[in-house]
């Protein structure tokens, strides 16, 4: 049985709830069973915000993750809050900017990423962080195809934002790719 | 609005869909958190579909509304939560006594009074049942998956038409925020129940039981003869009355009409309780962490667990689980996982008599019951 547990985490505002949402849809669409599900009430609200999102080949029954596959934290705060949450095969995908303590370095395979930068500087649009994190996230996990991906994202991303989205997608998968060489 | 027939959507949006499938047509309420989807979907896809959405004032003004257009002969349903559903208790009783059809969601939150909007909780059930005053005919539907949402909001709309009665859909925050997919079944491949309708009330009143039926015939105001509704006990004229015969009978064919006709309302599942040793009763979201429980246990080398889980929690399924209790040897436990401080385990413990040991598992800081507290829970009562 393969099941994928992925949680995404950010500050409110990051889009990490439309990220998961993206993800599952994306799955859904390629025949899977998913799971999305996130924080609601004022741990949404500004501070750290936790989005999650399980995709699977059966059946699933309880909705909540305690230990997953993948964390994504595109915040130093968003990783401090969730970074022990975590079981010894998960792995840690953060933004560039953010410490990543030693143990977790030492025990985790981790991706040291520059996503902010590049949805600002090479999107061009800020808010396209969390499509980059989608296509660094389902390049590592490969829970839908590229093909669900990119429809998903057309379907939730603002009219006239599609190919500005669809470039920020690809280049999340792309830095895994180049990341990997 | 996609017409795909699977769909991702929230618990919340599932109940929406399922209505309109229903044939809802009216929607008035004022949103709440956790039930606000409920609101906005519905105000987005009603004018699609040639219905009304309204926001009122209140909640009050919300089932009021709803109970207006429902009397006009549509199909009608209002949304809320916990200090919603408080405000909207006396129209509930309305509905019942008049034997209007209504469909009323309550996504609970945690807590009395605004308690905590946004955290689960399955503190309402007794309320569900018991919040408006008097004895009163109630059905009461709780669903566990996105999938449920849509196909018991279709059932809870199919017997507020056919029983004319107000249906609760007693939802918790667990499910109604949860996405999943969904199969967007069509009308035409779902059973639809609609009220009888008789314009002239085939010569006689509004309130008398015509031949071959358990409720009266339905003439929508504005399409047929006018008749009385009030929330007094009335005579077949829909007319106060005091006469003690008339009361009794009237509020007798209230209650009869659900109890003697329960078992086409009950509605439960079992899973595994043929030969279990412990067996969970829960409903709702709490069946999730149940069912996480069981796929645990079934890694481990555990006890025997089996589910049982009222989809229909009022009337409670109390024959299948005496069944389930005459027939299994095995069982050595119950235990009640709701969120809560213990209101199904009452039920549960009055079916029981005593014949084996009823344990609540009830939580009520706002956050969810996971596997392993079922599990420990288990082992700690063994």
């Amino acid at each position: 049985m393969a099941k994928t547990e992925i949680r995404m985490t950010g500050s409110g505002g990051q889009g990490v709830i439309m990220g998961t949402i993206i993800i599952a849809e994306a799955a859904y669409e390629d025949g899977k069973q998913v799971i999305q599900c996130q924080a609601y009430g004022p741990e949404a609200r500004g501070g750290s915000s936790k989005a999650e999102t399980i995709v699977s080949d059966d059946r699933i029954h309880y909705t909540k993750i305690k230990y997953p596959d993948l964390l994504l934290s595109l915040t130093q705060e968003s990783l401090n809050k969730f970074k022990d949450a975590v079981k010894p095969e998960t792995i840690f995908v953060v933004d560039s900017d953010i410490e990543v303590p030693e143990e977790i370095k030492a025990a985790h395979k981790v991706y040291s990423l520059p996503i902010l930068d590049s949805a600002k500087d090479v999107i061009k649009n800020k808010m396209s962080a969390n499509i980059i994190s989608c296509g660094v996230v389902n390049e590592i996990t490969h829970v839908a195809t590229q093909e669900a991906m990119e429809r998903a994202v057309l379907n939730h991303v603002p009219k006239g934002t599609g190919d500005t989205n669809l470039a920020a997608l690809r280049l999340g998968g792309q830095m895994i790719r180049d990341y990997e060489k | 609005m996609s017409d795909k027939r699977f769909q991702l959507l929230q618990g919340n949006e599932a109940v929406v869909e399922g209505a309109i499938a229903a044939g809802m047509r009216f929607y008035a309420g004022y949103p709440i958190t956790p039930s606000t989807e409920i609101a906005e979907r519905s105000a987005l896809r009603l004018p699609q579909v040639g219905g009304k959405f309204v926001q009122m004032e209140d909640e009050i003004g919300g089932i009021a509304a709803a109970l207006g257009a429902s009397v006009a002969g549509l199909k009608a349903m209002t949304a809320t939560s916990g200090p919603g559903f408080s405000l909207k208790q006396e129209n509930i009783g309305y509905a019942a006594i008049a034997e209007i059809p209504i469909v009323i969601v309550d996504v609970q939150r945690e807590g009395p009074s605004t308690g905590l909007p946004t955290s689960p909780s399955q503190g309402d059930l007794m309320q569900s049942k018991w919040g408006t005053h008097g004895d009163h005919p109630v059905i009461v539907i709780s669903p566990s998956s996105v999938q449920e949402c849509y196909t018991e909001t279709v059932r809870a709309f199919n017997m507020a038409e056919r029983f004319r009665v107000p249906v609760i859909f007693l939802m918790d925050e667990i499910i109604g925020h949860l996405r999943e997919g969904c199969e967007m079944i069509p009308p035409e491949e779902l059973t639809i129940s609609n009220r009888r309708i008789d314009r002239q009330f085939n010569g006689t009143l509004a309130y008398a039981v015509q031949e071959g039926n358990y409720v009266p015939e339905f003439a929508p105001f504005g399409k047929g003869d006018h008749f009385n509704v009030t929330g007094l006990f009335h005579d077949l004229d829909g007319f106060p009355t005091n006469d003690n015969q008339q009361t009794d009978s009237q509020e007798r064919r209230l209650l009869d009409k659900i109890t003697k006709r329960r078992d086409r309302i009950q509605k439960w599942e079992e899973v595994e309780c043929d030969d279990c040793e412990t067996m969970i009763v829960c409903f709702g979201g709490t069946a999730r962490a149940v069912q996480g429980a069981m796929d645990e246990a079934k890694k481990q080398d555990f006890f025997k667990i089996g589910m049982f889980r009222p989809i229909t929690v009022w009337p409670f399924p109390e024959e299948a689980l005496n069944k389930i209790i005459r027939s299994n040897k095995h069982l050595r436990q119950i235990i009640v996982a709701e969120h809560n401080d213990g209101q199904m385990v009452l039920e549960v413990q009055r079916i029981v008599e005593g014949r084996v040991p009823v344990i609540k598992l009830g939580k009520i800081d706002g956050t969810t019951i996971t596997p392993e507290e079922v599990l420990k829970k288990i082992e700690e009562e063994y």
